[in-house]
């Protein structure tokens, strides 16, 4: 099989508590949330009243900057609460399922399916929010004919889930999705696959099949543009998430927004690590009922992987995208001397200065402490042996921290989201956080550059 | 350790957020920090983080500067016994030299920390850790009876102007350690250079032939020394530089661990080489047809490259630049070396040379992957 993609600097953490291939259904889930935080670059704009009734695919906010994007609620019930932050900010609405309406869209014969009518359903229905938009990884704009999609099922984070497992009840789906993303753009939907391994994905109609092989960030989009067709200035792709084609399809099935989220739970601290389906926003306690977790000790519970993922209170709620919920003991104890070289060599390190490279065959056990403190960056290398696209991290950083906006732009601030930076973060000696300046330099260039 | 630890908690209250020390606390903390790695937790992006943090990245350092320290310590005490003809054990060379280098590391060490705690303070940040290195590193480039007054004064020199006065650890062009030595080189010439400093208590002594290789030849002298002793390290210099035996040692530590960069390390000595063995056709002066072999041997050259050409902040920090900057440190170490005799050691100014220009090799580094990006950007919209 031919390699389309094969990436050679980066490296696969390897994790204890990897998700057994068992599928379970979550126990119900009595709340659903919606976070505008998940959207990047979104403002919300309430449509609802906390008490108000809502059918199942009902907007329940929409954009500031764009009225068409609609956000819907997952469920039918009833509006419970609008949490807030900080200046008012809303941090997520809270809807308790009860039994109700679905909204139902009326879905044109397929030889009639165009690009303007699909874009319609796609906005009408709530479904336009799988869509994510490089530069930025920020929501679809409606306005833009893309140079291609990508769908990425070459999943290489710590943990992170097998997509052919996870969708294999869904093929059909997938196909139906794929075809109606295929006329939404000009070239053929991009399909990223494991070169190692050769499932379903394969057989997809329509697609441009791109085999990927090496380690995390392998399976990040910003990776695969990079190596495939790396964007320009001006330019814009789109990226689907491989489940979101399957929500898609079913919506031009049956005109319902389907909001099927197949997560697999794993970590140390989950006891039956296993692939959980449930719907987007659900409790994580609807999950950890099923795969249960230690509670002997704390824990943190993070939506995503634990390069990039977001920490969640036990009991909060899932994130829109995010097909992995991980879950770690938390790490606030003290190590005497554990600065020294060769000392608690059980801590994965991609450095020469520990021994764990000798000790990783069976998967290592991670928690959440620093290993030290922020300093100032003095080493210089280690980046670049995680990064894996023609672009210098450190001094990309540095003109994000500078505010440097012709810098960034030069150095390919275009090429990147936050997550690529996820191992950078991880193995920085100065524990920088190298993910919150990229995303405060991603925020400044939306300010600034529209 | 539970015991330590709240003992420590305890100690530590008086220095917590609003209380009565809190704009101390740094100095605390520094403490505190180097008997345990804190309970921290991430806070925000990646959730778990790597064990390698830069006090360990500094102390590996330090255990690759052990090697060449102690055969620096022994080494002392050899050439102080060879040169009174006393007979002498190994153990009498090693406290000799001990009973010279250890007030110069303590001295280095309390002037350096008190510069670093006060800024730590001042600029309310923790204690960078590169000082630990640094700090170690000034005693071992110097001759070995230089009086400590001018260590200390060195040491404040190099922290105060060479890293502080640029923002501190990160932020300076030139190596710090360097920038002491250099200092003192230029502030005491006569106890930086001559004949009779690189032995120590040589004043005590008659008839001295205490001088450097690179001295010697630079004079028109003849070298009395076999290649193996050069390159053992039984010769006169500063303390720690002149064996490369045990400076190769601490390459590998740092090699191995990746802490320090091959990348610089073999491009000084492929750059130095290649000059020396083209001064070597050439031939007109003595140290111009010294062997290019001995040249990497020979003076300071070894353990410049090894320890200072690769400081991270100072070097090159591109891979493609790192190349550029190693190499062309070997190049005009050679040809400080064989043009400039009034400077028969060479590295150090070559790498505080380089150390300027880095940022320039940087520079054109990356302004070549951005001029990539921009023709890419071109060519899109060309064919769009």
């Amino acid at each position: 099989m031919s390699v389309g993609i094969r990436i050679h600097r980066g490296a696969t953490i390897q994790l204890k508590g990897e998700s057994e291939k068992i599928l379970s259904d979550a126990t119900p889930s009595k709340t659903f949330a919606l976070k505008p935080d998940n959207f990047f670059g979104i403002v919300p704009r309430l449509m609802v009243k906390e008490g108000e009734r809502i059918s199942e695919g009902a907007p329940v906010f929409h954009s500031k900057q764009d009225p068409r994007i609609l956000f819907v609620s997952p469920v039918s019930g009833t509006v419970k609460e609008v949490v807030r932050g900080a200046k008012r900010k809303i941090l997520k609405i809270i809807i308790e399922e009860q039994a109700g309406d679905v909204v139902t869209h009326k879905i044109p014969a397929s030889k009639s399916l165009n690009r303007e009518n699909i874009r319609e359903i796609l906005l009408k229905s709530g479904a336009w929010p799988f869509i994510k938009q490089r530069p930025y990884g920020i929501t679809a704009d409606p306005d833009v004919t893309p140079k291609t999609i990508y769908v990425s099922t070459y999943a290489s984070a710590p943990l992170d889930v097998d997509f052919e497992f996870l969708l294999k009840n869904n093929k059909e789906d997938f196909q139906k999705g794929i075809d109606v993303l295929n006329a939404l753009v000009e070239n053929p939907v991009i399909l990223s696959v494991d070169a190692a391994f050769s499932g379903f994905f394969e057989n997809t109609k329509g697609v441009e099949l791109l085999h990927i092989i090496g380690p995390h960030p392998a399976g990040n989009v910003s990776v695969q543009i990079h190596h495939h067709t790396p964007i320009n200035m001006g330019e814009k792709v789109w990226e689907v998430r491989p489940e979101d084609v399957v929500n898609i399809g079913r919506l031009f099935d049956n005109g319902q927004y389907s909001s099927q989220r197949i997560l697999a739970v794993a970590g140390e601290s989950v006891l039956q690590p296993q692939y959980v389906k449930t719907k987007i926003g659900a409790l994580i306690s609807s999950l950890t009922d099923i795969t249960g977790f230690d509670k002997s000790q704390q824990n943190r519970f993070i939506n995503g992987d634990v390069l990039s993922g977001k920490a969640e209170a036990p009991d909060g709620h899932l994130d829109f995208h995010n097909n992995l919920l991980t879950i770690i003991p938390e790490g606030n104890h003290y190590r005497m001397f554990g600065w020294l070289p060769f000392m608690d060599n059980k801590i994965p390190s991609l450095s020469k200065t520990s021994l764990s490279w000798l000790f990783g065959n069976k998967g290592y056990n991670v928690d959440t402490n620093m290993n030290g403190e922020e300093r100032a960056l003095v080493v210089t290398g280690e980046m670049e042996k995680v990064f894996p696209m023609d672009i210098y991290p450190m001094q990309l950083l540095k003109a994000c921290m500078a505010n440097d906006i012709e810098k960034m732009e030069a150095l390919g601030i275009y090429e990147v989201i936050p997550e690529d930076f996820g191992l950078i973060d991880y193995a920085s000696t100065s524990k920088i956080e190298a993910q919150q300046i990229i995303r405060e330099g991603i925020e400044l260039m939306i300010k600034e550059a529209g | 350790m539970n015991f330590l630890r709240k003992k420590l908690d305890n100690l530590k209250r008086p220095f917590g957020k609003g209380q009565k020390w809190e704009k101390y606390a740094p100095a605390i903390n520094a403490f505190d920090t180097f008997l345990f790695v804190p309970n921290h937790t991430t806070h925000t992006g990646a959730h778990i983080r790597d064990a390698v943090d830069l006090k360990r990245t500094m102390v590996t350092v330090i255990i690759a500067l052990m090697p060449a320290l102690i055969y620096g310590i022994y080494n002392t005490g050899y050439q102080h016994f060879i040169q009174t003809e006393e007979a002498f054990t190994f153990l009498d060379a090693f406290v000799h030299g001990s009973w010279k280098i250890v007030p110069m590391i303590i001295v280095s060490y309390v002037v350096g920390l008190t510069i670093e705690f006060i800024f730590a303070v001042y600029r309310g940040h923790e204690v960078n850790e590169g000082y630990l290195v640094t700090g170690l590193l000034i005693p071992m480039i110097m001759p070995v009876d230089i009086p400590l007054w001018m260590v200390a004064i060195s040491v404040a020199f190099a922290v105060l102007i060479a890293k502080e006065a640029f923002g501190g650890t990160g932020m300076n062009i030139l190596n710090p350690a360097l920038t002491a030595r250099a200092f003192a080189f230029f502030a005491y010439p006569t106890y930086m250079s001559g004949n009779k400093v690189w032995v120590s208590e040589a004043s005590n002594i008659d008839g001295i032939s205490g001088e450097t290789i690179l001295g010697t030849l630079a004079a028109g002298g003849n070298v009395n020394y076999s290649f193996f002793e050069m390159f053992q390290g039984s010769i006169p210099g500063s303390i720690a530089e002149t064996s490369a035996l045990f400076v190769l040692i601490g390459a590998a530590i740092l090699i191995f661990t990746g802490v320090g960069s091959w990348r610089i390390i073999l491009g000084s000595f492929i750059g130095a080489a290649l000059v020396g063995f083209l001064f070597n056709l050439w031939g007109a002066n003595a140290l111009m047809s010294f062997s290019w072999v001995n040249h990497l041997v020979v003076g300071g050259f070894a353990f410049g490259v090894v320890f200072m050409a690769t400081d991270p902040v100072s070097a090159a920090q591109t891979n493609k630049g790192k190349w550029v900057y190693g190499i062309l440190v070997g190049v005009f170490c050679i040809l400080i070396r064989v043009f400039n005799p009034a400077y028969p050691e060479g590295v150090m100014l070559a790498i505080l040379l380089m150390n300027v220009f880095a940022p320039t090799i940087d520079h054109y580094v990356i302004q070549g992957n951005i001029n990539k990006r921009k023709k890419r950007w071109a060519s899109a919209l060309k064919t769009a």
